[in-house]
């Protein structure tokens, strides 16, 4: 643009603009005005006899576009247009009971109201022309104003793909402005293509612009298309091998789909094994009691819930959570601080007897909550920002899997910096090499064994936090994930947290894809075989700590 | 005397001898008497219930028993040994379905009726065979062993100790809890095998017929017992001993660890298989919730509570403990978990050599208490050395 130096100038720029303005208005009235006079043309052809003559005016009104041709087409189908005995005019009547409010169809303004149904001659329509109709009113909406209209009219010209929407859709791709809809409807306008008679070159280049896909009905139609003897030959190859591709885009989106549900399978698994792996490599004890601290957790959620609701406006209720974190951290972890001053440090030196001790604690605990709380399953709401769903490369991903497996990474990342920059994480670090070399540099391993059973119990806990997002919460919580977490921690490798790391990542993943080939259970089964086996191979996991410690 | 019956005359003395024998026959002899010889309304009568109820007691004594000779004497805890028990009972199961022959629901004399359900047309081949008494009687034996074989060679040989051992039997009996939920695996599926008519010919609803499989419990304890003690006692027992406590020492001192490990835990399993088999007649049903981890650790706690590595300890334990099971689920069944809870606790912390070690321990004190004229005790390293 160029750049304008005086006010004389811009006065002249501002004539001109408004110059053109009143030309455009002036040209497009007299246009307006024989618009409205087409279209009553065609409203007054369309009370006829004959149904062939009705479908050429039904034709003949969509193709004008009036403003006006929705609703007179609509009152059609629905059979609420009626010629009006007396002012002879084509009204739309709405019937409420005992007489009928009319609308002048042409122009849209108030008829009165009629009561006797005598003076209404129905304009009727057969199935013929209800469907025509349908198809013109998808037509009509793809220049809607509001683009999820737009959307819905291109995904209803895709799932009915006709040669005679062609016009309608070419004329529409043309206009459109958003690029979601614009890809729907040349995908909407290809498959019209492919369904009509047009040249065979035009066709396969339709069939290219729908391999590009994995719609479902895309698949389907040419599917169709590529088992059709009526269609021409390089026609039917062309959409087999469109078919082909779209199969394999299925199956590298399945392949997708199965790593981040691992993912998120596995980040949970996270949660709960990263606190036994500390714990048993610091103490070389196992907590059995760990699920019930991750129970503790959830159960911590549900009452910071409880309260939530109960004091606080329900605006605030989605930072139960930030609340939820640090309580269940503070309870799991106070009761693991109780329960290795009060019975574990009693039993050091025997790790079968610390196994069966606390599992005598986790049996305590769950009658404790179910004598509390109840047996029954508890529900702890998502806050609003966790539920919902994410699009992502074709993947639909849930938002509080997507939130848990970040968080699961932001603890993992938090306890990793917490064992290599405290003073109390080299503690923990020079135990866990060599327990008595450690005491004997003055580091106090009560305290250390102390605060690592705590710390582990409280990341438990936060476990639990996040566990109550995605099942329910019930005394036997901590239970199913148990045996799971141990198995983690076998195979990544006790006391390391990379070994947690991939030990739950890889089992979450390689869970995820047995499963549709094996089914749930027997996928379960087979990695249960495959760790066992594993641990003939590298009996202390896959990331051993090296260490001179010969026997522990 | 050969060496065999002198190594069982190491039942310390004749006294220990004339006490084995007057429990069993108390057990095997005493007990049916009382239920059949007497009216039901005698004071002394024991009734049918309580006969079958002592006779599961006996067999979880049994299961006690075998983990008490891997963990108690080998070293190795096993939270897995519930899957050789099921699988025991699986074994006699399968029998007991054959002998139901056509007075299923469906009728069927080639089928039990949950392969008619699941549209089955003919027996699997891991069903073979099993019309047979004699042939289930082996299985019962082989099937837990082999399982144990197995799995305890691989597990022995890579030297897997300790709590991993532990970690990895409970997983495996998980793993057959899922695999034996699964309908296809001809197992009955979630419901188990149930529904059993008769053993051996004998109606299994007959009182003569519960009476009968308890005294067949008794002896077969006693036979286990017996040989538990008598592989205890063996040089082998010696170099499991040595195993529990110093492993990598007997290893430089050239025995076969694994060898050792491995014949006590086949050997253990097959004991627990044969407490298996003769549970599930006394209960009349097999289904996988037995396989689950927390029946397999509960077993611990008998052999905890009775004293492991005393062989009579578990005996003792198993039994107490599910008395007192049997007593609060019925008084007040919220406080049973508690209870067993707090026992886990309460026998790890205080009692590490059980209800045997406190009898023990007591009469220790009895005995320092006695003389008292004398001012210098009992020197406490000799009780060390024989215990």
């Amino acid at each position: 643009m160029s750049r304008i130096r005086s006010p004389q100038g811009l006065v002249a720029l501002v004539c001109a603009l408004l110059l053109a303005f009143v030309l455009a208005v002036a040209a497009a009235l007299p246009a307006r005005a024989a618009d409205d006079a087409a279209f009553a043309q065609a409203v007054e052809a369309l009370d006829q006899r004959s149904f062939a003559e009705k479908a050429d005016a039904v034709s003949a009104l969509a193709a004008l576009g009036h403003p006006r041709t929705a609703p007179v087409l609509e009152a059609l189908s629905a059979g609420q247009l009626f010629r009006h005995r007396g002012s002879e005019r084509i009204v739309i009547g709405a019937y409420n009971g005992n007489t009928y409010a009319l609308t002048d169809a042409v122009t849209g303004e108030d008829a009165g109201t009629e009561s006797s149904s005598r003076k209404l001659a129905k304009i009727v329509a057969n199935n013929t022309i209800r469907v025509q109709i349908e198809n013109a009113l998808g037509s009509l909406q793809l220049t809607s104003a509001d683009p999820a209209l737009r959307m819905s009219a291109a995904r209803q010209a895709l799932d009915n793909p006709s040669a005679d929407a062609i016009p309608a859709l070419s004329a529409a791709v043309e206009a459109e402005a958003d690029a979601g809809v614009k890809a729907l409807m040349e995908r909407a306008l290809a498959a019209s293509r492919l369904m009509g008679e047009g040249a065979e070159a035009e066709r396969i280049a339709a069939v290219e612009t729908l391999a590009d896909t994995t719609d479902p009905a895309i698949r389907a139609l040419l599917t169709r298309v590529a088992n059709d003897e009526a269609v021409a030959e390089p026609v039917r190859l062309a959409a087999a091998d469109a078919v082909e591709a779209i199969d394999t885009r299925l199956a590298v989106l399945g392949v997708g789909q199965d790593l981040i549900f691992g993912l998120s399978a596995g980040s949970i698994l996270l949660l709960a094994a990263i606190g036994l792996a500390i714990t048993f490599g610091v103490m070389g004890v196992i907590n059995m009691a760990h699920g019930e601290m991750i129970m503790l957790g959830a159960y911590t959620t549900f009452v910071v819930q409880q309260v939530f609701r109960a004091t606080l406006p329900p605006e605030v209720f989605g930072l139960y959570l930030l609340v939820a974190i640090p309580a269940a951290f503070m309870v799991a972890g106070a009761v693991g601080v109780a329960m290795e001053r009060g019975i574990i440090r009693f039993l050091n030196g025997r790790p079968l007897e610390t196994l069966l001790a606390t599992w005598g604690i986790s049996l305590i605990l769950q009658q404790a909550v179910r004598s509390i709380f109840g047996a029954t399953n508890r529900q702890v709401a998502n806050p609003d920002w966790m539920s919902g769903s994410v699009e992502l490369l074709g993947l639909s991903l849930t938002a509080n899997r997507i939130a848990i497996v970040l968080f699961a990474l932001a603890v993992l990342a938090g306890l990793a910096a917490y064992l290599r920059w405290s003073s109390m994480g080299l503690n923990m670090r020079a135990v866990t090499q060599n327990r008595r070399m450690a005491s004997a540099m003055g580091i106090p391993t009560g305290r250390v064994d102390a605060l690592t059973f705590g710390l582990g119990s409280g990341i438990a806990g936060v476990a639990g936090v996040a566990i109550s997002q995605v099942a329910n919460v019930s005394p036997n919580l901590g239970q199913a994930y148990i045996v799971d977490s141990f198995l983690v921690v076998v195979f990544g490798g006790v006391g390391s947290l990379w070994g947690a790391l991939a030990g739950a990542f890889s089992l979450g993943i390689v869970n995820k894809f047995l499963e549709p080939m094996a089914g749930a259970m027997l996928a379960k089964i087979l990695v249960l075989v495959f760790i066992i086996l594993f641990i003939q191979k590298r009996p202390r996991g896959l990331f051993a700590l090296r260490g001179r410690a010969f026997e522990n | 005397m050969g060496p065999i019956t002198r190594r069982l005359a190491g039942l310390e003395n004749r006294k220990g001898w004339t006490a084995v024998l007057l429990t069993v026959l108390g057990f095997a002899l005493v007990v049916p008497v009382l239920n059949m010889a007497l009216e039901p309304g005698h004071p002394l009568h024991v009734p049918t219930y309580v006969v079958q109820l002592l006779g599961k007691y006996l067999c979880y004594a049994m299961l006690a028993l075998a983990l008490d000779l891997v963990w108690g004497f080998a070293g190795a805890l096993s939270l897995g040994h519930g899957a050789f028990f099921a699988l025991g009972g699986y074994v006699m199961g399968m029998y007991l379905m054959r002998q139901i022959g056509d007075r299923g629901v469906y009728g069927n004399a080639e089928l039990p009726d949950f392969m008619v359900f699941l549209n089955w047309d003919s027996l699997p081949w891991y069903w073979m065979g099993f019309d047979s008494f004699a042939f289930t009687a082996v299985m019962v034996l082989i099937v837990p062993g082999v399982l144990a074989f197995v799995f305890g060679w691989l597990a022995f040989r890579s030297r897997i100790t300790g709590v991993y051992f532990s970690i990895i039997t409970q997983a495996m009996t998980y793993a057959l809890m899922l695999a034996f939920f699964r309908n296809e695996m001809g197992f009955g599926g979630n419901n188990g095998l149930t529904d059993f008519k008769d053993i051996l010919g004998f109606s299994m609803s007959r009182d003569s017929t519960k009476v009968g499989l308890y005294v067949a419990t008794v002896l077969m304890l006693a036979a286990a017992y017996l040989a538990a003690r008598f592989i205890v006692t063996s040089r082998l027992g010696r170099v499991l001993l040595a195993v529990r406590d110093a492993e990598s020492r007997v290893r430089f001192l050239g025995h076969s660890v694994t060898g050792a490990k491995l014949f006590a835990f086949v050997v253990s399993a097959m004991i627990a298989g044969v407490a298996g088999a003769l549970y599930v007649p006394q209960v009349g049903i097999i289904n996988p919730s037995e396989f689950s981890p927390a029946n397999s650790i509960e077993i611990a706690i008998w052999t905890a509570v009775g004293g492991r590595g005393t062989l009579f300890g578990p005996i003792l334990g198993a039994m107490s403990v599910n008395a007192a099971k049997s007593f609060f689920t019925g008084v007040a069944p919220e406080v049973w978990l508690f209870f067993l809870g707090s026992l886990f606790v309460v026998v790890t912390l205080f009692l590490p050599k059980g209800l045997v070690g406190l009898f023990g321990l007591l009469k220790r004190r009895q005995r320092r208490a006695m003389p008292k004229a004398s001012p210098t005790p009992a020197p406490k390293a000799t009780e060390e050395t024989h215990a």
